[in-house]
């Protein structure tokens, strides 16, 4: 019998511990198929951050090291000067990237540090019990947000990737979202050439990827796809920002 | 090999060099600056990487990362500086990560000044960062200890796997003073089978990290820890004890101001005063022991530190163990104790316990 789908060995045995309809777990799958694709896996080191994704050290079938809250670029341009020979990457919610680790992420791409990032967004801090982010939408509830985000008080959401695709050093910039197979297609071909970007040493590379957090949304799995799409997609509009084959 | 004339911030990076270090992520704070300075001029040229991190928070988690990959690594700070390494210190410990982390410390609380200090004596043997972990910490003297020393330190942190400090101050790092660049003497270590370098297909993947969610598994790293430190509570306490002999007073201070006292004790001597002196090398582990040579001739102890009131004076009550009356001499600020002063300390005290 022909075999037409089978699990990655970019993953490991764990069992995920997200929640039911969280799209943590395709982000996890389609970053580690792009690994074992580009058969780099035994020269990988990954580096998980804290929020929801803080195990993902014992999902990803290569090194991994744990890194403080919002430091993992910094861990990672500390592997990668090391090791530059190897692929290096980072995994990060928004809490973990847009607020205590900004400083580190905006550097890392000022650097054009040579390792790919995969930001997850899902507008909300999911592990501590869905407390407002940076990217928490105008008017969104949250748990330190009960009326809503005020854009008075607390601004706008930040739209990281239009930011880092200001910096010179991010070579390649792109949002994705996993809402539909289709979408979830794009999404792999995007973390896809975000590694190659880094494996060619063309700088640092970041796709943001809009994922859901239906547990603390208070919504259901399908309804959280429809909320991302009805509410996170215009304010994050999806598409590439920044791509060193196209720019000179 | 010949000896040098060095400054003492220069004399440290080209000891951690020669002791195999070749990764370096440092932030500018005077009164270390000469070190980074250094790095970023010689590691290009032997194949090693300086990076000036936008904080020293990147910087200490830049170390974390590259002690992780399983190479010789090493930052250094002033004391606001250390403060903010402090997370990452305690991440490294978490981890059970070798490193080397070098504070020239000046003056505070907050901002402070720019001169030397010792006031970060707490935050070097307590640790500024959460939970149960200890830094192994060496208090050079001169020049060529900073040099012996901070090879030292890159072995012993390997061998423990554990970060070590080296304590220094403004005075020490800006001194010039010959040096010599001796060979360390080898020490067996460990394999560093447990670095994330890729598995290459040909091994489980190595994790480094910190996390332990299960409440008895992080007890269980907890007493690991403990047992570590513990041996090196048995190992690796270092010190002097000088003209203890006879001595009526017995000085402790380490690092500059230990050779301030050493004048004291001079001066002293003229006046027919009998002083000796505990110079405590390891800071932490403390050299308790040293206290069981104090001759029965001794009538009182006196802490002498650059800092208001004292902080290794709690230490030092600790040693001392009720026995003997403790006195303490000190100037903060990056004000500079002179010997005379110290020594008019001493006789005052002298005078109180006759
Ligand atoms: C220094 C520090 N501050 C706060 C926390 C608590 N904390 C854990 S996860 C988290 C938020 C994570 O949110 P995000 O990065 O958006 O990831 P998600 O859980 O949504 O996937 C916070 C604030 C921490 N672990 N360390
Ligand atoms: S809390 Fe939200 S982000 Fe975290 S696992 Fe559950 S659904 Fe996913």
């Amino acid at each position: 019998m022909a075999v037409v789908f089978k699990k990655t060995q970019g993953l490991t045995e764990k069992e995920f511990h997200y929640c039911p309809g969280c799209t943590h777990g395709i982000i996890h799958r389609i970053t580690a198929e792009v690994l074992e694709e580009l058969g780099v896996l035994g020269d990988t080191i990954g580096v998980a951050p804290v929020g929801c994704s803080v195990l993902a050290y014992d999902y990803f079938n290569c090194d991994m090291s744990e890194a403080a809250h919002g430091r993992a670029p910094a861990v990672a341009t500390g592997i990668k000067r090391s090791l530059p020979d190897k692929v290096v990457f980072t995994y990060q919610g928004d809490g973990d990237l847009a607020s205590i680790g900004t400083a580190e992420i905006v550097h890392a791409a000022h650097r054009g540090e040579k390792i790919t990032t995969i930001f997850v967004n899902n507008a909300i801090y999911g592990m501590t019990g869905g407390q407002m982010a940076p990217t928490t939408l105008v008017g969104q509830k949250a748990t330190t947000a009960p009326y809503g985000r005020d854009e008075a008080l607390c601004g706008q959401p930040l739209k990281v990737s239009e930011m880092l695709a200001t910096i010179h050093g991010a070579a390649f910039v792109e949002r994705v979202a996993v809402d539909t197979p289709a979408n979830v297609k794009k999404a792999k071909k995007a973390i896809k050439k975000a590694f190659e970007c880094q494996i060619e040493g063309k700088g640092f590379a970041i796709v943001e990827v809009l994922s859901t957090c239906p547990t603390n949304w208070g919504m259901t799995p399908v309804d959280g796809i429809k909320w991302l799409q009805e509410n996170m997609m215009p304010y994050y509009p999806l598409g590439n920002m920044r791509n060193p084959w196209e720019v000179e | 090999m010949a000896k040098v004339l060095m400054k003492g911030n220069e004399a440290v990076a080209a000891a951690a060099i020669k002791a195999g270090c070749r990764y370096f992520f440092g932030y500018p704070i005077t009164p270390q600056n000469e070190i980074p300075e250094y790095m970023s001029k010689e590691l290009p040229l032997i194949g090693g990487s300086f990076v000036q991190a936008e904080s020293e928070i990147a910087a200490i988690n830049m170390v974390y990362g590259a002690a992780g990959a399983g190479v010789r690594v090493m930052t250094s700070s002033s004391s606001p500086g250390i403060a903010l390494k402090q997370e990452g210190i305690s991440y490294i410990a978490g981890a059970e990560l070798p490193c080397v982390i070098v504070n020239m410390m000046r003056g505070g609380p907050g901002l402070g000044g720019i001169q030397s200090s010792q006031s970060d004596y707490f935050q070097a043997t307590r640790g500024g960062g959460n939970g149960d972990y200890r830094t192994l910490v060496y208090a050079p003297a001169n020049v060529q200890e900073l040099v012996d020393y901070t090879m030292k330190a890159f072995d012993i942190a390997d061998y423990y796997r554990n970060p070590v400090l080296v304590l220094g101050d403004g005075m020490i790092g800006q001194m010039m003073e010959p040096v010599e660049f001796k060979e360390p003497e080898k020490m067996e270590l460990p394999e560093k089978d447990w670095a994330t370098t890729g598995t290459k297909g040909k091994r489980k993947p190595n994790i480094i990290n910190s996390l332990r969610l299960d409440a008895a598994e992080l007890e269980d790293l907890n007493i690991k820890l403990e047992a570590k430190y513990t041996e090196m509570e048995e190992k690796e306490v270092r010190y002097e004890a000088y003209k203890l002999e006879d001595a009526e007073i017995v000085f402790i201070a380490y690092g500059t101001v230990s050779r301030i006292t050493k004048n004291a004790i001079d001066l002293l001597a003229e006046e027919g005063i009998k002083a000796g002196l505990i110079r405590p090398i390891t800071l932490w582990p403390f050299p308790n022991k040293a206290f069981a040579e104090i001759p029965a001739t001794a009538k009182a102890l006196m802490s002498v530190e650059m800092s208001q009131g004292g902080q290794m004076i709690d230490d030092v009550k600790i040693a001392n163990e009720g026995r003997l009356p403790i006195g303490f001499y000190g100037r903060s600020g990056g004000m500079v104790p002179a010997p005379k002063a110290i020594a008019e300390a001493a006789k005052e005290m002298l005078g109180g316990v006759k």
